[in-house]
């Protein structure tokens, strides 16, 4: 397949670029977009699709809402995740809701684009992997992309979808390069990516922490541990059965995610392993999470908070019974 | 009351009955465990929801909150697919899965009502934006009360409206009491319309009890809107003759003596004015209402097999 390399963010924008060409309904509603004339968005759509939004969440994303229940398809750009909190009962508690409520009588094909887990300085309320908040909520689609090509694949699929879908794009992936299949690319939702495969033990890795898991498993397999390494690219919903079928084959699961324990996709995808899977297994599930803090400001505690290759090698260690079991 | 054509005064009239008996029926339901959710109830406020709706068009949008049972019925919605909704039933406006707070009739421009306070405000600002858009001359509407207008959501709603000059109009129902508590223990602006004021977005208070005053106060700010000259915002002053919710004992306030609420009452005001008796309307309304729950209970349940159905469009 013809390729071609783009960082991560100009894959994003490709796939909203190529829709909004394909599709007039699609709209671009945020805050500091289109700020200059020659912004080109702004050029190549106009001032009527291309909308700068006062800061102003809650009305931002529910007018983005009320046009989606009018049949556009917007896309609300909000920069950092922990924005979206401000506008939580338009995202949670309508836009979700109106399609089931009314018996199907409206959809809400709306995508909400934000970026999570700036962890490189921006302290405790930027830095947030926050995505296990709207994982669980009914109506709701949540994607997490790793790569650049998932990032313009999920895109242009959650532009697609009749339904809500928060898209969560890591900003310390933003400038990482990747190898972006030419024409038109659509993931689907809800399907994840046996991204490395082995026999000893399934490693599920999400957003950002997919590159960890990866190197981990090299430097496994150059100790004769060969993991499989699975990417979910979709959290909500879960693509569980992937996940299943591996831990069958190999008997262990270390699950890898930058939220904080408690929050974590990965203790969902914990106890469904452990719901649907328990007999498969052949010791006890690890979680390689942020612990459960607010993200510190200072570089070395950043670190100490967050999963690295180190801990996810560790965990298999582990599971593997190479290691003591950490309390 | 302004002076209004009989026939059309007329046609007022047995909205505002049709709403009055099929409330009045709904709160004997609740009460008999028939309806079984929360119910918030619209009687006294007739006249906002009758002198708005009837100056509307199908293809207007429509956000309710969760009093909503009356702007349903008066921009269109069968009273049989209210009542099967508000029971529980598959033949409901949304199969028994919405009920009283979240009724939506597309057909009828009715787009939806929700339950929090204030968050229908921005939703109707996204539907103004789509008719715009789309190069039609449609409107939306959103009805919230007096309680919502302390959110934010409510001036981030009137300032986005205001700056891209959408044809949103918004109508606060200010019955003077938002829940349980009294305007003057929320905010020291004693008049909707003022907090609006520095927006320079049109703006009127009316008596909203005074069903002639409102369809014409609205239809002004509906042709204006229609023309392009951007949001209004209209407060109707009214009464909310009921509990906030069916079965709220009521100790914030003192019911108001029979004599007054004679003299307010938006229906008997306009018999008043169109010197009729309201006798054959009553009977109309009920002959309906009672025809709307014989077709309500004929309806089964919903299958449990829509939670999955449903799930994702």
């Amino acid at each position: 397949m013809a390729t071609h390399e783009l960082p991560y963010i100009a894959a994003i924008e490709e796939a909203i670029r190529e829709e909004m060409e394909r599709d007039d309904s699609v709209l671009y509603f945020g805050q500091n977009i289109a700020t200059h004339e020659n912004d080109p968005f702004l050029k190549q759509f106009g001032g009527d699709r291309v909308r700068v939004t006062p800061i102003s969440e809650t009305a931002e994303i529910g007018m983005a809402v009320g046009t989606a229940i009018a049949g556009f398809r917007p896309v609300v750009e909000l920069y950092m995740a922990e924005f979206m909190l401000v506008a939580m009962d338009q995202v949670v508690n309508e836009a979700n809701r109106f399609h089931y409520m009314s018996k199907g009588q409206v959809k809400v094909p709306l995508v909400l684009k934000a970026g999570y887990g700036f962890t490189c300085g921006w302290a405790g309320q930027h830095t947030g992997t926050i995505y296990g908040m709207f994982t669980g909520v009914p109506g709701l689609k949540v994607v997490v992309p790793a790569t650049a090509a998932d990032a313009k694949g999920l895109m242009t699929a959650a532009i697609r979808d009749d339904n809500p879908v928060c898209y969560f794009h890591h900003y310390l992936l933003t400038l990482e390069h990747g190898d972006v299949p030419d024409g038109e690319h659509v993931v689907p939702l809800g399907r994840a990516n046996v991204v490395r495969e082995g026999a000893d033990v399934t490693i599920v890795a999400i957003g950002w922490c997919l590159g960890k898991a990866l190197a981990a498993a090299e430097q496994l397999a150059a100790n004769g541990v060969e993991a499989e390494v699975i990417d979910p690219r979709t959290v909500a919903p879960l693509d569980t059965d992937t996940i299943l079928a591996s831990v069958a084959k190999t008997g262990r699961l270390v699950v890898v995610d930058q939220s904080t324990r408690h929050g974590s996709v990965a203790a969902v995808i914990a106890a469904e392993v452990a719901d649907a899977g328990f007999g498969s297994l052949k010791a006890p599930v690890k979680l390689v999470t942020a612990l459960d803090a607010t993200v510190p400001y200072s570089e070395p505690m950043e670190a100490y908070l967050l999963p690295d290759e180190a801990k996810v090698a560790d965990a298999v260690h582990q599971v593997l019974g190479n290691a003591p079991v950490a309390a | 009351m302004p002076p209004v054509q009989t026939e059309e005064g007329l046609e007022l009239l047995r909205s505002m009955w049709r709403i009055r008996v099929f409330e009045e029926r709904v709160g004997a339901l609740a009460r008999a465990n028939e309806v079984h959710g929360l119910i918030h109830l619209s009687v006294g406020q007739e006249a906002v929801a009758v002198g708005v709706c009837g100056a509307l068009r199908d293809d207007d949008a429509v956000y309710s909150n969760h009093r909503a049972h009356g702007h349903a019925l008066a921009k269109g919605a069968s009273p049989a697919k209210v009542l099967a909704e508000l029971m529980g039933r598959e033949g409901g406006l949304c199969r028994g899965l919405g009920g009283s707070m979240h009724l939506v009739d597309v057909e009828h421009g009715l787009l939806g009502a929700t339950g929090v306070v204030g968050g229908n405000i921005p939703l109707a600002l996204g539907s103004a934006l789509a008719a715009k858009l789309g190069g039609s001359d449609a409107v939306a509407v959103v009805f919230f009360g007096d309680g919502a207008v302390q959110g934010g959501i409510f001036v981030e709603s009137v300032n986005l409206a205001t700056l891209w000059r959408l044809p949103v109009l918004l109508v606060c129902e200010n019955n003077g009491f938002a829940e349980f508590t009294p305007r003057s223990a929320h905010t020291t602006v004693e008049r909707v319309s003022d907090v609006v004021a520095p927006y320079g977005i049109a703006r009127e208070t009316v008596d909203g009890n005074d069903v002639v005053a409102v369809r014409d106060a609205f239809t002004r700010f509906l042709g204006a809107a229609r023309a392009g000259e951007g949001p209004a915002l209209l407060e109707c002053l009214t009464h909310r003759l009921r509990g906030h919710y069916e079965g709220d004992p009521q100790r914030y306030r003192e019911a108001l003596a029979e004599e007054e609420w004679q003299r307010l009452d938006p229906i008997l005001r306009l018999q008043r004015a169109l010197a009729v008796e309201g006798g054959e309307f009553e009977a109309e309304a009920r002959e309906e209402v009672e025809a709307a729950e014989r077709l309500a209970r004929a309806s089964p349940f919903p299958p449990a097999s829509l939670t999955a159905e449903l799930a994702y469009a």
